[in-house]
């Protein structure tokens, strides 16, 4: 164990190996922080549209559009959706952004097909009554889901969303597929320098887990705050 | 003020009203009666199509609400509502449930005048015809004018100091006051209240009814859907009927309660009374 110490140390402090880490670590916050923005945004949009009444055949067109999206993005795993992304469909579109950038945009769009079923069960789960006493003064539907719909919805979903944050950050483990130097790539190249992987693969885990934790208190403190509109008098 | 032609309303196959012809006229207060299932509450939602009509046209201000031209969310400003569950905006407090709607229409109105007045100044430059600038306010203004109107309000019904509360904290009785507070808030033309007490507790009921009695005494024009037979009969000018679908019977509180003629009205009224 004493030599494995040895070995790791050397790499990892006299070789500068913790600079890879930090990097890499800030690039598995980019992607995770990044990409649930814009998960929550497509979601939320898609949700809404999935509970738009479908009166008319534009509404009914969007809607399908959203379900190919969603069947897309759930029926196909995340590394496959990766490839495809960054190899195929950039280049074949020639849009030529960086692989963390590319990584951005997938886990976000990716993240925002299940956002998505978790924000329309939140939007159902709000009382129909509350559209209609926004639509009976005169908003818009648009402007009452804003206005009135979403803010609940978003309360009744919250410890879900955190959820689906937790689940993006260790998803993102998986971004070295395409070139991204994550905090799992990072360690995985410190470890495969020199064949010796048990230290730095369980301070990976430990890493892992630590953020997840943080996250889990975040999101409790924020539930306690916004159940306090229930309690105020 | 709303005219009604041949209103009918399906659910699937269930037809819920039957080619429906009334006039609501300005000023008048009409109650609804009528056993459950008997369409009245179908029939109010139709009014400002909360519910779309199957077939047939409901005019108000000279617009057909029913048309899917016509920008329902204009109209509805004037329609006050007031439902049997209140449904006040959770996420919001007393205060913001009732400026909520008068400070988007405000804003909007600002949007729009600002708009005139950019097109004005561009167009002035070309042409004689002048155009006239239009007034905008301030969105303190705008903001500033609804809460007071809102607190107006508020004091009218003794609840002044719940303006910061959020509905969640407040009983039944208090909240479905603050529910037609924030209808009025809108100055509509006309309310339309949907059982406003069935989900009041026996000793909510008074208070409610009471404000309603008031805003009718005002003059407000009124279509009340109820169960409550006695206020009906006190401040309702014309009763209607319906069963099946349909406006069996109407006439005056009193000819409906002390002179019944239809079977069903007459089994209806043995009942409830």
């Amino acid at each position: 164990m004493q030599a494995k110490w040895e070995v790791f140390y050397e790499k990892f402090i006299t070789y500068d190996g913790w600079r890879t880490v930090v990097d890499g670590l800030v690039a598995t916050l980019e992607i995770s922080v990044f990409g649930l923005i814009i998960g929550i945004v497509l979601g939320t949009i898609i949700a809404a549209v999935k509970v738009m009444p479908k009166t008319n055949i534009f509404v009914r067109l969007l809607s399908l559009i959203c379900d190919v999206y969603v069947g897309f993005f759930r029926g196909t795993p995340i590394v496959v959706q990766l490839l495809v992304g960054y190899f195929v469909l950039f280049p074949a579109l020639d849009v030529r952004i960086s692989a963390l950038n590319a990584a951005i945009a997938i886990f976000g769009m990716n993240s925002g097909a299940y956002v998505s079923e978790i924000m329309r069960s939140g939007i159902q789960a709000v009382d129909g009554g509350q559209l209609e006493a926004a639509r009976a003064v005169g908003l818009s539907f648009t402007t009452s889901m804003v206005k009135v719909v979403i803010p609940q919805a978003v309360k009744n979903i919250l410890p879900t969303l955190g959820n689906e944050f937790i689940v993006l950050i260790k998803e993102t483990s998986v971004a070295s597929f395409i070139t991204v130097v994550d905090i799992t790539k990072a360690f995985k190249d410190i470890g495969s320098s020199n064949y010796e992987y048990i230290i730095p693969y369980l301070m990976l885990a430990a890493i892992y887990l630590v953020l997840v934790m943080i996250i889990t208190f975040a999101i409790k403190l924020l539930e306690r705050r916004l159940a306090r509109v229930d309690r105020r008098s | 003020m709303i005219d009604v032609v041949d209103l009918s309303k399906s659910f699937g196959k269930l037809q819920v009203l039957r080619s429906i012809t009334e006039t609501i006229k300005d000023g008048e207060k009409v109650a609804i009666i009528g056993p459950s299932g008997s369409g009245k509450s179908t029939f109010l939602r139709c009014l400002n199509c909360l519910e779309d009509p199957t077939s047939g046209s409901i005019f108000f201000e000279g617009k057909d609400l029913a048309d899917l031209r016509v920008d329902i969310n204009l109209s509805r400003r004037h329609i006050g509502m007031v439902f049997q569950q209140f449904n006040l905006f959770n996420n919001k407090t007393v205060m913001g449930n009732i400026t909520l709607a008068p400070v988007l229409v405000a804003k909007s109105e600002r949007r729009k005048a600002m708009r005139h007045n950019t097109f004005a100044a561009v167009t002035n430059l070309f042409s004689k015809k002048k155009k006239e600038k239009l007034p905008v306010k301030s969105k303190k203004a705008i903001k500033a004018e609804a809460e007071e109107n809102a607190m107006r309000l508020l004091e009218r019904i003794g609840l002044a100091d719940k303006a910061a509360s959020y509905p969640s904290t407040l009983s039944g009785g208090q909240k479905q006051r603050i529910a037609i507070v924030r209808a009025l808030a809108m100055n509509p033309k006309v309310m339309l209240f949907d059982e406003p007490t069935s989900a009041l507790d026996p000793e909510m009921v008074g208070e409610v009814l009471e404000l309603i009695k008031q805003v009718a005494d005002e003059g407000m024009t009124m279509v009340i859907v109820t169960h409550e037979m006695g206020f009906a009969r006190e401040v309702a000018d014309r009763i209607l009927f319906m069963d099946n679908g349909i406006i069996l019977e109407q006439g005056t509180p009193e000819d409906i309660f002390t002179n019944p003629k239809q079977p069903r009205l007459k089994e209806f009224l043995s009942k409830v009374l």
